[in-house]
């Protein structure tokens, strides 16, 4: 598997969209800091950005690179290789140069306009982490679609249609359920229902780093458990990493029945 | 060397193999042959475990190969269109394929016999199919395995390299291989190839020398007992 | 001319040849505040030495001066109040107060000052106590560096740091309360000045004023109280360059008015309260160049409040800067700067083209459904909230910022 992450990682490197993906999150952070003149006001941005952008060209990408390496895949299925480790690998190489991308994208311009001087350094390491999460997450879950979809055009189209769904529309119901269920306690409710969908997750991660405040405003005893104390943190980190081995173990799965 | 039970292959709702049943002895050139969308692809692909049997048993070298993928070591397969990352360079591809199963010296010979030095350092993507299949065949033979199986290796050769490539499988023949053809070019199967086994709508619908398909079909050549074949079964 | 002189001269004279300095300390003759209380006539100073007195109920009731030496220690024993004043011009220095006593019918005090004009409360550590510094029907005095900290649990048996009440013209001074009920409470106590205190982790309130005007506090540290202040039922009070911090709950804020009228609320930071502001019932504010720095809510509106005007302040980072919940709008809004604003200022005049609302349609949801805090960010919130923003129907379309600064706003 190790063999076929180097290839494709490789692979990727040379390819134009990794160097692309780079420029893209430079130019976001450098146009971010001249804007703003502030870091920690650029890390606030950023964090708006970061969740929503980061699932779209993860699951983008993840849809664009299955259906490119369809050849690639072809030529390792040939070979003596084990399909978990050829899909594994492959979902790997991906994510990762993803998530190199966007560390390095956003990190050389923070780093020079005096990152680890600067109180953001937490903020900023946050953002990067859960940005490295959710790369991981929506990368899984556009192979899982890729995998499923011997139509590219479905393929990307369903990919677009996950993300819009998780992104926008889940939380629009999300908030009509709410307001519906008002009369009942909710903190339960709105707690699960954030755990369920991972941009939502790492939403409460920021959240609980920018808007304290105003979350413990709550009366809920629930609410104040979970934004109050290490608890919410805990939780939230666990949350995403089962949001990263349940597509993982999907790809698996489905790439072990799948003809080619 | 290969044995193949009741083999049953559906995609979706068309049934490509209908309980295929095949012995394939050790040593000598099988040539797989049938129309169109007969199945023979995919009964190759079932036996390299590319694609998954909805039922039967498929034993190669006396294995089950079924969540098995070690076999595939003693297996060399030439796919049938080559499709290669388009960005990378002929030397890259075939260091990296080393890497991924076994080193080998073979490879060099190979080069040379096929005139490849020349495109070494050319990316996949800018070379002519028929380079791209020399590639192929390189990464193919490269590696000494007891079983050769090639989808069809012609395509797109020219002559000289095609006599290039009978003498190569001649030569594999000699070291007691066994190698599993498919081919649409009549005259290249009937040249190399020592038993058929036709594929029709899903079955095997005959296995045996060239000689006795002739003698089945009262034609007096392979390529019309071949349309008899057909026209009998359309009629 | 010259008669008077020599008159004056020998009156002084004779007045300081009448004081005299009694010492207090545990192996004098006089061994415990009471008894040189007894001893001493009025104008004289009681000086206590370094040690333990056991006494309560001590009360003062000629104008002296009692000085202590190192923080002596009174040790009420948990039996009542400890010293009472009810003399005019009574000094009280350097002692070190500890086990007040608790009740539930008498407010028991460590010090308290009745019916008494002209004194000073200064430099006295308080501790173990119920009611701190208690002042009633006073005027004219000064409490002046001292340092009260409680150890209240529940809000129903717990007292004040510093209680004012029918107490007027008191000046409370570089105070330092933490863990009391309220750290200053003042109740039909008018022209009070209140400055340079800190009142910190208070059960209730760091500052609450009942039924009390024309009073006003400056260059205060609220910190951590279940409530930064709270100003009710009182008008023109001065609110000047204090500090409101970290007020987090479900009732807190920075600041909680009501009833209020014809205040002054400038220059004043609120940094990571719940709430920074929450107004009911009052009018006629002038809300000038404060700090609203991270708050979940900068402002809250709850009502009834008229003619307020906020002007030149700084927005910065709150979660929500204001939340409104009426359709009317009288208070205006102007050149305060919005960190959330996303206008632009092509004229390069300072001021941004477009006008702010301050008002997201998400604070109301909130209002309404407090769970749906947890979608605060989420895109489809930011999507109904510009929809909102380019056509109101829900908020008050006039309440809106037309002159928004593009800087930052100093003074």
């Amino acid at each position: 598997m190790l063999k076929i992450l180097k290839y494709s990682f490789y692979d990727l490197m040379r390819s134009r969209w990794s160097y692309v993906y780079f420029a893209f999150y430079l130019l976001l952070g450098v146009v971010l800091l001249f804007l703003n003149n502030d870091l920690s006001k650029a890390v606030i941005t950023l964090m708006n950005v970061i969740i929503v952008l980061v699932p779209l060209i993860g699951t983008i990408f993840g849809v664009m690179y299955y259906y490119n390496s369809k050849e690639f895949t072809e030529l390792l299925l040939a070979q003596p290789l084990k399909r978990s480790s050829i899909f594994l690998g492959q979902y790997l190489g991906v994510a990762l140069s993803l998530s190199m991308s966007l560390i390095l994208g956003l990190g050389i311009p923070f780093v020079f306009y005096g990152l680890f001087e600067s109180s953001a350094i937490w903020d900023f390491s946050l953002l990067l982490i859960t940005g490295t999460f959710l790369t991981l997450i929506f990368t899984a879950l556009a192979f899982n679609i890729a995998l499923s979809n011997e139509n590219k055009i479905k393929g990307f189209g369903y990919a677009i249609l996950l993300w819009l769904f998780l992104a926008v529309i889940y939380d629009g119901l999300f908030l009509m359920t709410l307001i519906m269920f008002e009369d009942y306690p909710l903190d339960k409710l709105s707690l699960v229902g954030t755990m369920l969908n991972p941009i939502d997750l790492s939403r409460t991660l920021i959240l609980l780093k920018l808007d304290i405040s105003a979350l413990l405003g709550y009366t809920g005893a629930v609410f104040k458990e979970f934004f109050g104390t290490n608890f919410g943190l805990i939780v939230s980190f666990t949350m995403l990493t089962v949001w990263v081995i349940l597509p993982v173990l999907r790809i698996v799965f489905k790439s072990k029945r799948k003809d080619f | 060397m290969v044995s193949i039970k009741n083999l049953h292959k559906k995609f979706g709702k068309n049934q490509v193999l209908k309980g295929v049943d095949l012995y394939i002895n050790d040593g000598g050139i099988f040539a797989v042959l049938g129309p169109n969308g007969s199945g023979k692809t995919t009964l190759i692909k079932s036996i390299l475990g590319m694609v998954i049997p909805n039922k039967g048993i498929i034993e190669v070298l006396g294995n089950n190969i079924k969540k098995n993928s070690d076999y595939r070591h003693k297996i060399d397969y030439l796919p049938q269109i080559a499709n290669f990352p388009s960005n990378l360079k002929v030397k890259e591809l075939i260091k990296m394929i080393k890497d991924l199963r076994k080193d080998t010296d073979e490879d060099e010979r190979l080069i040379k016999l096929f005139k490849l030095e020349p495109f070494l350092d050319k990316k996949l993507g800018n070379l002519s199919g028929g380079t791209k299949q020399k590639v192929n065949l390189v990464l193919t033979f490269m590696f000494d395995s007891p079983l050769i199986i090639l989808d069809e290796p012609t395509t797109g050769l020219d002559p000289i390299s095609l006599i290039r490539l009978k003498d190569l499988i001649q030569t594999e023949k000699g070291k007691g291989k066994t190698i599993l053809i498919t081919s649409h070019i009549m005259s290249f199967v009937e040249e190399v190839s020592d038993e058929i086994v036709f594929i029709l709508e899903g079955k095997i619908y005959f296995k045996g020398t060239i000689q006795d398909l002739k003698t089945k079909t009262k034609q007096p050549d392979f390529e019309h007992a071949i349309a008899s074949i057909l026209t009998e079964n359309h009629a | 001319m010259n008669k008077l002189f020599v008159f004056l001269a020998v009156i002084l004279l004779a007045q300081t040849s009448y004081t005299q300095n009694i010492e207090v300390c545990n192996t004098c003759p006089t061994s415990s505040l009471k008894d040189a209380i007894l001893q001493a006539k009025g104008f004289d100073t009681i000086t206590v030495k370094k040690g333990t007195y056991k006494e309560y109920d001590i009360i003062i009731d000629k104008p002296l001066t009692i000085i202590g030496e190192d923080y002596p220690v009174i040790d009420g024993e948990l039996k009542g109040e400890i010293i009472t004043i009810i003399s005019d011009n009574v000094t009280v220095d350097g002692l070190f107060i500890i086990n007040v006593g608790t009740s539930y019918t008498e407010d028991f005090a460590a010090i308290r000052v009745r019916k008494s004009k002209n004194f000073v409360i200064q430099n006295l550590v308080l501790e173990k106590l119920f009611f701190g510094i208690y002042i009633e029907k006073s005027s004219y005095g000064k409490v002046y560096h001292n340092k009260i900290i409680g150890d209240a649990v529940e809000e129903y048996n717990s007292g004040n740091g510093i209680q004012l009440w029918y107490s007027n013209h008191i000046e409370i001074e570089h105070n330092y309360v933490e863990h009391v009920r309220d750290g200053i409470y003042l109740e039909f106590s008018d022209d009070c000045l209140i400055k340079n205190n800190v009142s910190a982790e208070n059960l209730r309130y760091g500052l609450h004023f009942m039924f009390s005007n024309d009073d006003v506090y400056q260059d205060n540290t609220f910190e951590n109280n279940g409530a930064g202040v709270a100003v009710m039922f009182s008008k023109k009070i001065k609110m000047l360059n204090n500090i409101f911090k970290e007020n987090w709950g479900t009732a807190s804020y920075g600041m909680l008015l009501k009833e209020i009228n014809d205040a002054e609320i400038i220059g004043n930071t609120f940094e990571e309260n719940t709430i920074a502001i929450n107004i009911e019932g009052s009018n006629r504010i002038v809300y000038k160049n404060n700090n609203f720095i991270n708050n979940g809510w900068a402002i809250k509106v709850r009502g009834a409040c008229y003619t307020n005007s906020f002007v030149e302040n700084n927005f910065l980072y709150n979660s929500f800067d204001i939340s409104y919940n009426s359709k009317i709008n009288d208070n205006v809004f102007d050149r305060n700067y919005w960190s959330n604003y996303t206008g632009y200022d092509l004229d390069k005049d300072g001021v941004g083209d477009v006008p702010y609302r301050p008002v997201k349609l998400f604070s109301y949801i909130v209002n309404r459904t407090p769970e749906t805090i947890i979608l605060l960010r989420s895109m489809f919130i930011d999507i109904i909230d510009f929809s909102e923003k380019v056509s109101p129907v829900f908020t008050p379309d006039n309440l809106m910022d037309n002159n928004p600064s593009i800087k930052k706003i100093t003074w």
